[in-house]
């Protein structure tokens, strides 16, 4: 047989809000795979021109994967969503590119014919399932120093980036918190944040059923004076806070994905094409660097320069973390390509869901910014690892 | 009023504001929800009722855009909590009941923003009433609606009557007031109560409060409007004759109920919303107080609770798991059995009978039956695959060799049934459950020949065996707890109630029955007409006349069980000359065509107007109940007489308002 590679669109994707996690957050009572069948649901509700029937795979990651998120997640949030009982689910995990990976994956099935429509998402409900819940590390990690014992606790991870980089310093991961907060309210009050959104009815038993129509986890008026204080809870006098790094967060987010073909066959609208992805390993002590050498090699393999990207979803774990890219990459701490509507340290991050947030929201800046070709989703990942994805425009009008 | 409800399970009104997108102000959202999961739905007892009413009226002097009514998860709510209601005295207090509820439910109504019920689960009752005092409904699709009032002696008294009719007409509500309640409180599913226009919309359960919410959204934005058809007033005489006519033949005016609830359906086609619901709270406090209401309740709570756990049964642990089941006998009844134990329990089942011919037909009318059920899509293909591969037949009584239960339904002959336990002991291991299913036999006799007397149980089914719920589980003199609680985990498993009886002729059912068409017979026999007869019971409002009974039964069941009961009991059983032509002729009923006595019988229904008189008939026929009764607790046959009230409810399909019958002959003072 001839084979023809496809291209692969990113048609559309919507997300929970996202919640803090813990007994009293928004989402404390509602389950996981609720979260994923409100965003399948939803996906299916904007794109009616596209017959349930013609889904080929639904990919749902979360790292934990037991208890309301457990039991195949991607195959029972179809069945639960009522997807047609034809189509197949999995449940896949990279920890924090569980999403990232969820697209990559079932993009790269599309691309090499085996599926024409697949839904790729991820949840995390950490208040349900706490980083870490019952895992069982092998021994041989710390007794043959494979890894260091500080590669296991993320923030650990972090403060060892500081150390490695000592010009990125506590002032400076502070300063870019404090623009993620302040970024995120400007888009919130613009309306960017918003239409992604997927209305979650919130179960509680003491207060009665709610609504939550819009993310938890931000603080805005977020000062870099009112985080100077706060505890380093990772170290003592470290440099790592509540502040510079990303909460614990619930949440879940979900995409189309299509064939360019089918897209078009059907009528589905293109938010993003594909151009190329790039995951590596890292020292797991300092998995925040994962990002550098993932888009290293995105880079590479797609033949582009980072001066070709014009817009940057950096998932916003810690702030020293995305500043060792930019840093590495020369780019500002401060560059307006960067997370224009803020990033995970103040809308949260629900680990395994986040990958999804990045793309949605970088399609959403694609449709207004024709003068960009390329875009870039990047983040870093537990255990050292990172993942960067680079999408085309198709609202690109061409060198002017 | 707290005090008569001790025990209420307070539902709480939570009330929360909620921001829904595109509308400026929030939505004042109230989830009924009592602190249990849906095992344990939510009510309205008068605590429940504060809760609504404190929330109602801080959603109302909240700065709100609209007010909806929701509940937890799988239940909306399930109407009024009545455990107090057997405690009311007095009918001042009982109208201070249907007050509270129609004060609390007005405040919705009279809201000044738009108000919305969201029924995300079962609203029967007043709950479905509250629902309808909101502007609009949606409903899911995984919910349901009743109203059970009437069927537990009660009218929709918290402004279900008035409402209902307005909003869907009258005829769709007689259904659901009248019909369904009377037809052993039928309910409708979310997609159907969409279609009557009890809800505005119908959502899909995946999702319903969020779409809820976004079509109230709507509603409030005036991008979603509701279209509902006039109601039809011209069509209420018609409904309202309908209505009565259903009444009469399911109740035979026995129910005041039934007649009440009618009346308020009548009213609701001219009547102001004020006077309606004065006129539903005096019928609420005249029917709380009426002996018919205590008696269902009582009924209720013995189907709810002591059905469920009967009384005596031993220690469910002891039970033997039951993996094959042998039927002896082929014919019509052991195949029913046959089929009930094929698809209940999902064992294999194997039918014997003396020749290839009736095992042949035995097993063809269990397949033919299983055919019926998938072809009107109650079985899958595969399921009945299954279960047509499971039962077999065979003319050897060793093909019981591995079965852990046996139940014969052979001819009602002692000697037989005892050479047929003899046979099957012969092959079965010593464990083996043997039971029977005679009507009238001495069970311990059946047994007292056995190796292993004590593996004998009664498991008594009644006709139709797939429909009626009762099955009397007999202990036999020697019978021992294992086996009695395998009968009782089966019966169970059979989905059916079991209740504990001794072996005494013609156990509980049977006897009582038998013993009250005796006095029909032989008021007949003495010369009261056929027709007078059959209607001197109509006053207790029973499922069926005594003739359709005899009929139902069939006269030569009824004579064998009427000898047998005479041969034990010859001063209080007789066994009437009509009744032995009719099985003579062999007559299937005393009527040759509804209404007019079989000319064939004539000669021996004299109707020479020398018997009793309607009221004397009845009146002896509630005196032989109560005799019998009394003597059945004397003897040790059921461990209460809640249970012989049972298993009348449940296995001759007594009325609620007779209480099965103790309470209504207490109340006549026969017993």
């Amino acid at each position: 047989m001839t084979r023809s590679l496809r291209e692969v669109v990113f048609v559309d994707g919507v997300r929970t809000p996202f919640g803090k996690a813990g007994p009293k957050g928004m989402y404390a009572q509602t389950r996981a795979d609720d979260l994923v069948v409100r965003c399948i649901r939803e996906l299916m509700r904007r794109n009616p021109q596209l017959p349930a029937d013609r889904v080929d795979e639904v990919a749902i990651a979360a790292t934990t994967q037991i208890g309301d998120q457990g039991l195949t997640i991607g195959r029972t949030a179809a069945l639960l969503a009522g997807l047609p009982k034809s189509v197949p689910g999995f449940a896949i995990d990279r920890m924090c590119a569980g999403a990232m990976t969820a697209v990559t994956t079932t993009a790269s099935g599309i691309a090499f014919g085996a599926y024409d429509v697949a839904i790729a998402g991820g949840v995390e409900h950490m208040g349900h399932h706490p980083m870490g819940e019952g895992v069982d590390p092998n021994p041989r990690f710390v007794s043959e120093k494979i890894v260091d014992s500080s590669a296991l606790v993320m923030g650990s991870t972090a403060e060892n980036l500081h150390d490695r980089y000592p010009h990125l310093t506590k002032e400076r991961a502070d300063a870019f918190a404090v623009g993620s907060q302040d970024k995120y309210a400007a888009a919130l009050a613009a309306g960017k944040i918003g239409p992604e959104l997927v209305p979650v009815a919130t179960r509680s038993a003491e207060q009665g059923w709610g609504l939550a129509t819009a993310d938890e986890p931000p603080r805005p008026g977020t000062t870099v004076e009112g985080l100077a204080d706060l505890k380093t809870p990772f170290r003592p006098h470290g440099h790592v806070t509540a502040g510079n790094a990303a909460g614990l967060n619930d949440g879940a987010t979900a995409s189309l994905l299509a064939a360019e073909d089918v897209a078009v066959e059907l009528g589905l609208p293109i938010g993003m094409r594909l151009v190329g992805f790039g995951f590596t390993g890292v020292e797991p002590e300092v998995m925040g660097i994962g990002p550098v050498p993932a888009t290293e090699k995105a880079l590479a393999r797609t033949g582009l320069t980072i001066d070709d990207i014009g817009l940057f979803e950096l998932n916003e774990a810690f702030a020293v973390q995305v500043l060792a890219f930019l840093d590495h990459f020369g780019i500002a701490d401060d560059d307006p390509r960067v997370n224009p509507w803020g990033g995970a340290i103040a809308v949260g991050h629900p680990l395994a869901s986040s990958g999804v947030r990045l793309m949605t929201q970088l399609s959403r800046q694609f449709a207004e910014r024709p003068d960009v070709r390329y875009g870039l989703t990047a983040m870093c990942i537990g255990i050292g690892m990172g993942g960067s994805v680079i999408w085309e425009n198709p609202a690109w009008e061409g060198e002017k | 009023m707290s005090e008569q409800f001790p025990d209420e399970v307070v539902t709480q009104a939570l009330l929360r504001q909620v921001r829904l997108p595109g509308v400026a102000k929030p939505l004042a959202l109230i989830t009924l929800d009592n602190g249990h999961d849906h095992t344990r739905p939510s009510t309205f007892g008068p605590g429940g009722l504060a809760s609504l009413d404190a929330a109602l009226d801080q959603a109302l002097a909240a700065d709100v855009a609209g007010i909806a009514v929701t509940g937890k998860p799988f239940v909306f709510a399930v109407g009024a909590d009545l455990s107090g209601v057997p405690r009311i005295g007095s009918r001042d207090e009982a109208l201070e009941i249907a007050r509270q509820g129609h004060r609390v439910f007005a405040k919705l109504r009279a809201a000044p923003v738009p108000t919305f019920a969201f029924v995300n689960g079962a609203a029967l009752g007043g709950g479905l009433e509250l629902a309808l005092h909101a502007d609009h409904r949606t409903i899911s699709a995984g919910a349901f609606v009743a109203f059970p009032e009437v069927f537990l002696g009660l009218v929709p008294g918290w402004g279900g009557t008035q409402l209902l009719p307005r909003l869907i007409g009258i005829d769709a509500a007689v259904t659901v007031i009248v019909e369904n309640a009377l037809a052993q409180n039928r309910m409708t599913p979310g997609p159907r109560a969409a279609k009557l226009g009890i809800a505005d919309a119908l959502l899909e359960p995946a999702d319903f409060l969020e779409r809820s919410l976004e079509w109230a959204a709507g509603v409030l934005t005036g991008a979603v409007t509701v279209d509902r058809a006039d109601v039809d007033t011209s069509a209420w005489d018609d409904a309202i004759a309908r209505a009565r006519q259903v009444v009469a033949a399911r109740t035979r005016g026995a129910s005041p109920a039934a007649v009440r609830a009618v009346d308020l359906l009548e009213l609701a086609r001219d009547a102001t919303f004020a006077d309606g619901t004065a006129a539903e709270d005096d019928a609420l406090a005249d029917l709380i107080m009426t002996p018919e209401l205590r008696s269902s309740l009582y009924a209720f709570d013995l189907t709810q609770k002591r059905a469920k756990r009967p009384a005596g049964a031993p220690d469910k642990a002891l039970a033997r798991k039951v993996t094959k089941v042998g039927v002896v006998g082929a014919g019509l009844m052991a195949s029913q059995l046959a089929l009930l134990f094929l698809r209940k329990l999902q064992v294999p089942v194997v039918l014997t009978d003396v020749d290839q011919a009736r095992v042949d037909k035995g097993v063809g009318w269990v397949h033919g039956e299983l055919e019926k059920l998938a072809g009107r899509g109650r079985l899958s293909p595969d399921a009945l695959n299954r279960l047509q591969g499971l039962v077999t037949g065979s003319l050897e009584k060793s093909a019981f060799a591995d079965a852990d239960l046996v139940i014969e339904a052979v001819f009602e002959e002692l000697s037989v049934k005892q050479q047929v336990f003899a046979e099957v002991e012969a092959v079965v291991s010593d464990t083996c459950v043997l039971a029977t299913n005679t009507s009238a036999l001495s069970i311990t006799d059946m047994a007292a020949e056995l190796r292993h007397p004590e593996r004998v149980v009664g498991m008594h089914f009644f006709n139709p065996v797939a429909v009626l719920p009762l099955l009397e589980v007999v202990r036999a003199g020697a019978t021992d707890d294992a086996t009695l609680a395998t009968a009782f985990a089966v019966g169970k498993q059979l989905g059916k109630s079991c209740v504990l009886v001794a072996d005494a002729p013609a156990f509980v059912v049977n006897r009582l029955l038998t013993r009250f068409l005796g006095e029909v017979t032989a008021a007949v026999d003495a010369g009261t007409p056929v027709e007078v007869a059959e209607r001197a019971l109509d006053p207790l409002g029973l499922p069926m006349t005594p003739f359709e009974l005899l009929s139902l039964v069939g006269p030569p069941v009824a004579l064998h069980v009427a000898e047998r009961m005479h041969e034990a009991f010859p001063d209080r059983f007789g066994v009437g000359d009509g009744l032995r032509r009719m099985v003579e002729l062999g007559k299937p009923s005393v009527f040759s065509e509804p209404g007019v006595v079989d000319p064939e019988l004539a000669e021996v229904f004299t109707s020479s107007g020398t018997g009793p008189s309607a009221e004397e008939l009845r009146a002896d026929a509630e005196r032989a109940l109560a005799e019998e009764i009394t003597l059945m607790l004397d003897e040790g046959v059921v461990q209460a007489v809640e249970d012989i009230d049972l298993a009348m409810l449940l296995g001759a399909g007594w009325p609620f308002w007779l209480g099965g019958i103790s309470p209504y002959l207490k109340r006549v003072g026969a017993l």
